[in-house]
């Protein structure tokens, strides 16, 4: 069986006056069709830079450097601008994070939706009016004839990604990359919108790629997780054996760092330390300055994503390769 | 403090080094600069002195053309003063105004833009206003307006006399509405911090806060704006003179020379008119590529519209 | 929308009794208008007979309210020392030269700045561009007069191809003196209209592509790119829409400008508008003629910006919504 979607070592780098910058540095990742998956790690960590990389939409000095993306057999990574068009919102949609910025302000609701039904399909505009509609209510949004003619800004945050989701939604995409999608919303809204777009890739057996900062969000959400750090997956899985037991102490912490909902009176834990900044990556493993466990070895060889053979995912740390 | 201001100088240093555009217009602003204010001492000729000038020696060409005279390197003009002179005192007039109304520009707009954005209210809703409807009238239009009027309300021998002073002025009260804007805008960010807060909270007066803790934070759209400013002060100023507006003909700035050798220009003497107008030309330019420079370092948000 | 434009009218009528009331200041202290009435040769006590019959001794405020009520109900300003005539009749049968000058390169700078400024926008790094932007660079830097200096050196005096002063033939169209009709009106009006567009574009290219590569940047743009859409709709609608807002604003302070370069302009070329007659007029010391034309500007200053200000509206659908309250 072909995967949805095989991310082959992908390398993308950053061109800037004193040199290149690594963002993403040798991701691996494969996803069959209808799966759901997240991408996790603290911000700068690469994951947004891995979402968009999919489809070849890097802002301005970054690029492709190495590696290949394969799209249902295809390697779309080595389009050019207008074959990638045909993919870009046709098999693939993006679902950007802050509804506020996502859609253009001077532009109506039905303009931007019926504009990207027009740009993938040969059909009128009467009935792509037909198809927003469809998808309008499809996302639950009350009276969705009266939205097609009003502007993004008479809607609210949480109504504004309804609405980018019924964009994501009109062409009937085989994948969803959600970038971050309730992280701009009230907190009550949040749940909402998730449970709405896993409602809506079970349904329509979309897959999807939620990226995200919320371990707690993706717990509910995928069926599996890749944990990155400065770059680089250090642990990859099924989505129960990660968090409900984690190898790579980064994520240990992470998962740590989650607020229990009985737990009660204890203290939020904390990883001690900051994300290293792009520029000065530490060598070995990039997290060794932060971690407890660290050892010789880790502040010069860096470890490789590996399987230990007991439990089932990929870990990257000294600590597992040393146990076999 | 100290330590911050070097590290500011050192990568103001340093991408300065690294751009031939901004040295290069450096180095032609500092030569033309010397030039102009060591008028006195470089030119060959003094065209104030009105015993040293023949009207003889009216319209002779550039050296390199026929029936030139070697004592006037740029030819003359119509009155026979030697261009290269004359330019040079012109050139020196058009900077002392161009630079003077910038400093009274600077000095209006910055106080009434620091008193409309930090009282706000009322106070800041008229300054606005006024700055807006003189905007939308065009700095240049205010001045010619305002010269017209200096002129017929002080008579033309009187303004003529004082054509510095009076040029300063029209051009200073013309374009204070751009710094107005612009401090207040840069106050209106800064107010919102927790600095300006404590001071406040400590009860510190408002005059001190603005000027001891607003006004340092607004410097660097305050010198983007001014290497700009320069240059459209010299060019209003350019353009009043060319209307008989601003500098006499017994004085000529850039602007006045232009103005005086465009009647000779159908005569075939383009000398007169071309070597001025170049002059102009070259010195705005290069202010305006050190303007654009100074913003690509400083880059601060200038206020828009 | 109704409220929107109430409120836009209401300021401009206070902006235009500002203005009045500086032209009439102005007046009042500069010029005599019994010398306009009667010439020198009067006799003091003439004079003050007159001056009384007149009102001139009344207090200031009420001859504002006098003038003010002469200048709206009858367009009445006062009569032109030089021409004889009331200064608001000289104005108008000057203001077509101006305003075909104007009009003829509003519309040349949008249908030259627009592709100009989205073009160097869109490919800055490409040799159209760098040159688009040199050429903008010393643009801003060259004073109008001594592009229309230059231009009448080459194409007048050296090539001999174009006239070099005044309007040419003229036809009247409807009490309009167009020179829009002729050949020879219009070989007149390249010049002119070449120096001062010559002058305008700079600025418009630079605005328009600095505001076009801030929304290319934009989350929203990058949305539409995530939808795939062809890339001209992409620039031109989508980031175009977005751009043309500051630049509409602008815009509108720049029309200003330009009126005042037509004052430079119409000196060079001689050219019979309303800018030759106000310099003229300065150097006559018609006071009236003065007042007159800083009221017709005014007039045309404040028109424009409600225009713009309406047509900013339409354009961007937040203004739209708190008219509406």
């Amino acid at each position: 069986m072909t995967h949805l979607l095989d991310v082959q070592d992908l390398v993308v780098k950053f061109r800037l006056r004193s040199g290149d910058l690594t963002a993403l540095n040798g991701i691996n990742f494969t996803l069959n069709p209808g799966e759901r998956m997240g991408l996790v790690g603290e911000s700068g960590a690469g994951k947004s830079v891995a979402g968009f990389s999919i489809i070849n939409l890097i802002s301005k000095p970054g690029f492709i450097a190495s590696g290949r993306v394969l799209f249902e057999g295809e390697e779309i990574s080595a389009y050019p601008l207008e074959q990638m068009r045909d993919i870009r919102g046709n098999r693939i949609s993006m679902i950007f994070q802050d509804p506020m910025m996502t859609l253009n302000p001077v532009l109506t609701i039905g303009t931007q939706m019926v504009e990207t039904i027009l740009a993938h399909n040969r059909v009128s505009v009467a009935h792509a009016r037909e198809i927003a509609l469809e998808k309008l209510s499809k996302v639950y949004i009350s009276s969705p004839g009266k939205r097609l003619g009003q502007y993004p800004h008479e809607l609210s945050g949480g109504m504004r990604q309804r609405v980018v989701i019924a964009i994501s939604l009109l062409t009937n995409p085989s994948l969803i990359i959600a970038d971050e999608p309730t992280t701009a919303l009230d907190v009550t809204i949040q749940a909402e919108v998730m449970a709405l777009l896993l409602e809506l890739c079970k349904h329509e057996n979309m897959g999807l790629i939620l990226i995200t900062h919320d371990l707690g969000v993706v717990s509910q959400v995928t069926e599996k997780i890749c944990v990155m750090y400065a770059g680089r997956i250090v642990e990859q899985g099924p989505t129960e054996a990660i968090v409900g037991a984690p190898r790579h102490p980064y994520t240990q912490g992470l998962i740590k760092a989650l607020p229990q909902g009985s737990g009660g009176r204890r203290r939020l834990h904390q990883i001690p330390g900051m994300m290293p900044n792009l520029t000065s990556i530490p060598t070995g493993c990039a997290f060794h300055p932060r971690c407890e466990h660290a050892m010789d070895v880790c502040r010069s060889v860096e470890p490789q994503l590996l399987d230990d053979g007991k439990t089932p995912g990929l870990v990257a740390c000294h600590l597992y390769a040393q146990a076999r | 403090m100290n330590l911050w201001k070097r590290f500011r100088g050192s990568y103001f240093l340093y991408s300065f080094l690294h751009d031939p555009v901004a040295m290069g217009s450096f180095v032609v602003l500092a030569l033309l600069a010397l030039s102009a204010f060591g008028a006195p001492i470089i030119a060959p000729h003094d065209p104030y002195d009105t015993t040293t000038i023949d009207i003889m020696d009216s319209e002779i060409p550039p050296v390199w053309m026929d029936n030139a005279d070697a004592k006037f390197l740029l030819g003359t003009d119509a009155q026979g003063r030697d261009m290269l002179s004359t330019m040079l005192y012109g050139m020196r007039i058009s900077l002392v105004i161009g630079i003077g109304a910038t400093f009274l520009q600077a000095a209006i707009g910055i106080v009434l833009g620091l008193i409309a954005g930090y009282k706000g209210g009322k106070v800041d809703n008229f300054l606005m206003r006024m700055a807006d409807v003189q905007l939308s009238f065009s700095t240049l239009m205010v001045a010619i307006f305002l010269s017209a009027i200096f002129q017929a309300i002080f008579g033309v021998a009187a303004f003529e006399s004082m054509a510095v002073p009076f040029l300063v002025l029209v051009i200073g009260i013309a374009e204070w509405p751009q710094y107005a804007r612009t401090v207040r805008a840069s106050v209106l960010a800064e107010k919102k911090k927790e600095y300006v807060e404590a001071a406040r909270v400590m009860g510190l007066p408002s005059g001190r806060i603005m000027w001891r803790h607003i006004l340092p934070n607004t410097m660097s759209p305050i010198l983007v704006l001014s290497t700009v400013q320069v240059a459209h002060a010299i060019m209003s100023e350019a353009a009043l003179s060319f209307l008989g507006l601003g500098m006499p003909i017994t004085k000529p700035s850039l602007g006045s020379l232009i103005n005086s050798g465009f009647d000779y220009i159908f005569s075939g003497s383009w000398w007169i008119t071309m070597f001025p107008g170049f002059l102009l030309v070259l010195l705005i330019l290069v202010i305006n590529l050190l303007g654009d420079w100074v913003q690509d370092v400083l880059n601060p948000k200038l206020y828009k519209g | 929308m109704f409220a929107f434009i109430v409120r836009r009218v209401l300021q401009a009528i206070v902006v235009m009794l500002i203005i009045s009331f500086i032209g009439f200041a102005l007046k009042q202290n500069v010029g005599d208008p019994v010398r306009e009435l009667t010439g020198i040769s009067v006799s003091a006590a003439e004079r003050d007979a007159i001056r009384e019959k007149l009102g001139l001794n009344d207090p200031f405020l009420v001859q504002y309210g006098r003038f003010l009520k002469g200048a709206v109900l009858e367009g009445n300003i006062g009569q032109s020392f030089f021409y004889k005539k009331p200064a608001m009749e000289v104005i108008v049968s000057k203001a077509p030269a101006t305003l075909e000058l104007v009009l003829v390169c509003s519309v040349l700078i949008v249908v030259l700045s627009i592709p100009m400024g989205i073009y160097s926008a869109i490919y800055p790094k490409r040799l159209l561009s760098r040159l688009i932007m040199g050429f903008s660079t010393i643009g801003v830097s060259v004073p109008i007069f001594l592009i229309a200096i230059l231009l009448i050196y080459v194409f007048s005096i050296k090539l001999g191809w174009l006239p070099s002063y005044g309007r040419g033939e003229t036809v009247n169209v409807w009490g309009w003196e167009s020179g829009l009709l002729t050949v020879d009106g219009l070989q007149h009006l390249l010049l002119p209209a070449t120096a001062l567009t010559a002058l305008m574009l700079p600025l418009f290219v630079r605005l328009i592509r600095s505001e076009m590569m801030e929304v290319l940047e934009t989350e929203y743009v990058k949305f539409a790119w995530a939808k795939g859409l062809p890339r001209v709709r992409i620039w031109f609608v989508h980031a175009f829409k977005n751009t043309l807002l500051p630049v509409i604003t602008v815009g509108g302070v720049q029309i200003g400008t330009m009126i005042a370069f037509t004052i430079l302009t119409e000196t060079v070329f001689q050219w019979g508008g309303l800018g030759f007659l106000f310099l003229e007029a300065v150097e006559r010391a018609d006071t009236s003629l003065l007042v007159a034309y800083l009221i017709f500007v005014g007039v045309i200053f404040v028109v424009v910006n409600t225009v713009v200000d309406i047509i900013y509206g339409l354009v961007n659908p937040m203004v739209r919504i708190t008219g509406r309250k």
